[in-house]
């Protein structure tokens, strides 16, 4: 089983949605799109549903060209941010409904209503209305709904994003665990980086309507293929530092340089972008060949076990996220560490040059 | 900017609440500090707006008297309370210009048009639409909008304080820092008494210097974030705040010596003889999972979450989560795991019990 996008892309009224893009799903797979508001993620599931023509390009779901079939003939599962139940059936009935209308027999329907409301946890509440539930309760209800549809593409949109913190965390951890066992291809869209790495599987990070990079999730992360995937995914954002290789040095801001060290020693004479993750940015450095580089501290925010602190780095904001409480003040100077194992060098382009050399490694 | 005393405050929305599970909000006595931030946390439903509500004046308490400074204000409107007020949408006037919206609320409490402009041109520095000023609101991005919603509220020096309900909920991940960062500068700036409504556990830690945990219509905690994640005081504490939340693992404890499925184990400090239900309670990030020493477990799945890996094992029949630094190997041999007696607390139905002596711990 697999569905691929051959060239595919949408345009509404002149203005180009999803450019030109090819990807592939394959079975028993779980797919995050990931990407900022308006970066095409719905737009993208509403192709793969067949809910909307795409101008350019081919659906192909198991070698099949199904680019002009209807949703409604199509096997989909669509699950939204809104909860969306009937309002006035009972839970038993809303999860029902859709083997009712695929024509089950009662006696399946009831063994799939009973098996789906045990997945979800939501055994006790068959007999209510889904108005009666908690939130997280109503979105299980909606998942239970497209979970019984034994659909081949289940498209989950935000699924999470109307839910409280906990229950989000809760659901993140059994959804993956849920869908595993029925071997459909699932597609996930987030806005947040930390869910796709929960959700784990395969990523896709979308910028502007373009996927910038699919893989494994780890690997998207850690081997992001440009400065626009990086950017994507990291939260809080990625810092960046404009430099010019000279010689065995670095230079970079109103002639401030630093030693070339590590991996970034070896690269040719030029100008790059510098990036790094803010838990990455060190105040004690813990390599040898860590470069440094001064920092004042605009605010900084304690989480309880770690410091987020937010430097002005000769105008450039930096996040930095450090070990432990930190007794600190605004406006202080702050010097900061970086092992260039963990610097990931783009080109003037935004093209990866050369990856951190930890994420080689993990 | 002024303190606020919530004086045996409680909230039921009968006319005749018979006993505790009638009320949206238990009985409350606090006093908040002049100039200081405070986040209410808590789940839907754990009676952190109906709080609020009380604070702004939308809603009269059943029960109680809340102060502002010395003075009153139970019985007053939000109008006369003199506060300003950032919600979860945006509230905008799409035909008047960016400026006139930062300018509204200073207009109508009649300041000369000097003071008028200086405030404005600074707190459109502070949200960074000094470009925009000039510019109708109708046709900005929701996040913009947010963002003059957000000015608007901290226009005026003279409010009594500022309050916030889920200020930052319809903006995208990476704005949601920079508006962050942009109101604890602001709050550093000007020291207003601020409260900040939220569910999320990030923006409430990083925000306030006292973060109130609800749950139930009740208060379980009022500490700053070092203490709601090193001392919880009570388990949903311990299980709301944090991702993942702390294990609570069901043990004896006998003086400074826990028992866990039959295997001893260091408490760090003594306690006292105890009655109930008797837990120990300790964060992901104080367990370490080893191959020598320590109780055994069985890993079910490793979580790669970029920073850190999230290990999903079992301990004695109970799920306990471990949280391994990125660049940490996890081997096949790392089948036990040792808690930092520093990070273990003890529960007594649910409530943290204070240990007789914090010197005990070289024991271990």
């Amino acid at each position: 089983m697999s569905l691929t996008l051959e060239g595919v892309s949408k345009v509404v009224g002149g203005y180009t949605h999803i450019h030109p893009m090819d990807l592939t799903l394959s079975k028993g797979t779980m797919n995050v799109l990931l990407g900022p508001t308006l970066s095409g993620k719905t737009s993208l599931m509403r192709l793969m549903a067949g809910l909307d023509k795409p101008a350019t390009g081919r659906i192909v779901w198991n070698g099949e060209d199904v680019t002009g079939v209807r949703v409604q003939d199509r096997g989909v599962a669509m699950v939204y941010q809104q909860f969306i139940n009937y309002p006035t059936m009972s839970v038993y009935d809303n999860i029902a409904s859709p083997m009712r209308l695929l024509g089950k027999s009662k006696t399946e329907i009831d063994r799939g209503v009973r098996e789906a409301a045990d997945l979800m946890k939501l055994t006790p509440m068959l007999e209510r209305k889904p108005l009666e539930l908690s939130g997280g309760q109503q979105q299980r209800c909606a998942l239970a709904r497209a979970l019984v549809k034994d659909a081949g593409l289940v498209l989950l949109d935000e699924p999470l994003a109307n839910l409280d913190y906990k229950l989000r965390e809760e659901l993140r951890v059994e959804i993956p665990r849920i869908f595993e066992a029925s071997g459909a291809i699932f597609v996930y869209a987030t806005t947040e980086p930390e869910e796709a790495l929960l959700l784990g599987g395969n990523t896709a990070a979308l910028w502007e309507g373009r996927v910038t990079q699919f893989g494994p999730t780890a690997d998207v992360y850690r081997q992001p293929v440009d400065a626009t995937t990086a950017r994507v995914f990291s939260d809080p954002p990625m810092n960046f530092l404009k430099i010019t290789k000279s010689g065995n040095r670095l230079v970079f801001g109103d002639n401030q340089s630093a030693e070339a060290k590590g991996t970034l020693a070896g690269l040719a004479d030029g100008r790059y972008t510098a990036g790094f993750r803010p838990n990455h940015v060190e105040i004690e450095p813990h390599a040898a060949e860590a470069m440094e580089f001064h920092t004042s501290l605009s605010v900084f925010e304690i989480t309880g076990s770690e410091t987020f602190v937010h430097l002005d780095h000769h105008g450039d904001r930096w996040v930095g996220l450090v070990h432990g409480v930190r007794d600190l003040r605004i406006g202080a100077a702050v010097t900061v560490f970086l092992d260039p194992a963990h610097v990931y060098v783009f080109g003037e382009d935004g093209a990866l040059i050369a990856p951190a050399s930890y994420a080689l490694a993990a | 900017m002024a303190r606020i005393t919530l004086d045996a405050l409680a909230h039921s929305y009968m006319p005749d609440p018979k006993g505790p599970e009638d009320y949206a909000l238990k009985e409350l006595n606090h006093v908040w500090s002049d100039g200081e931030a405070y986040a209410l946390l808590g789940p839907s439903g754990c009676g952190k707006s109906t709080l609020l509500n009380i604070i702004s004046g939308l809603l009269e308490p059943s029960e109680g008297r809340i102060l502002f400074d010395d003075g009153d204000v139970t019985h007053m409107t939000t109008a006369e309370r003199n506060i300003a007020q950032v919600f979860q949408f945006p509230v905008v006037y799409d035909t008047m210009t960016v400026r006139d919206n930062l300018a509204f609320p200073l207009r109508n409490r009649g300041h000369s048009a000097d003071v008028v402009a200086e405030r404005v041109a600074r707190i459109a520095k502070m949200i960074g639409m000094e470009a925009e000023l000039g510019r109708k609101a109708r046709g900005l991005t929701a996040d913009a909008k947010q963002k003059i919603s957000l000015g608007r509220g901290m226009v005026r020096e003279d409010v009594n304080a500022l309050l916030f309900d889920e200020p930052l909920t319809v903006i995208d991940p990476h704005m949601k820092w920079e508006l962050r960062t942009q109101l604890k500068s602001l709050h550093h700036e000007f020291g207003h008494t601020m409260i900040y409504v939220t569910h999320d556990q990030t923006e409430a830690l990083t925000f306030a210097d006292h973060v109130v945990v609800m749950t139930e219509g009740q208060v379980v905690q009022i500490g700053t974030p070092q203490e709601l994640f090193e001392r919880p005081a009570h388990t949903f504490v311990g299980f709301f705040i944090g991702s993942p939340g702390m294990n609570v693992i069901p043990a004896e404890v006998r003086g400074d010596r826990g028992v866990v499925g039959g295997q001893d184990l260091p408490l760090g400090r003594a306690y006292g003889p105890l009655s109930g239900k008797v837990e120990i309670g300790v964060r992901p990030e104080f367990v370490r999972l080893t191959a020598e020493e320590g109780l055994p477990v069985t890993i079910r799945r490793v979580e790669d979450v970029g920073r850190h890996k999230i290990v999903r094992a079992e301990l004695s029949g109970k799920d306990i989560n471990i949280v391994v630094a990125e660049e940490t190997p996890i081997t096949a041999d790392m089948t036990r795991v040792v808690f930092d007696p520093e990070g273990v607390n003890v529960y007594a139905d649910d409530w943290r019990v204070e240990p007789l002596s914090t010197n005990v711990g070289e024991a271990a």
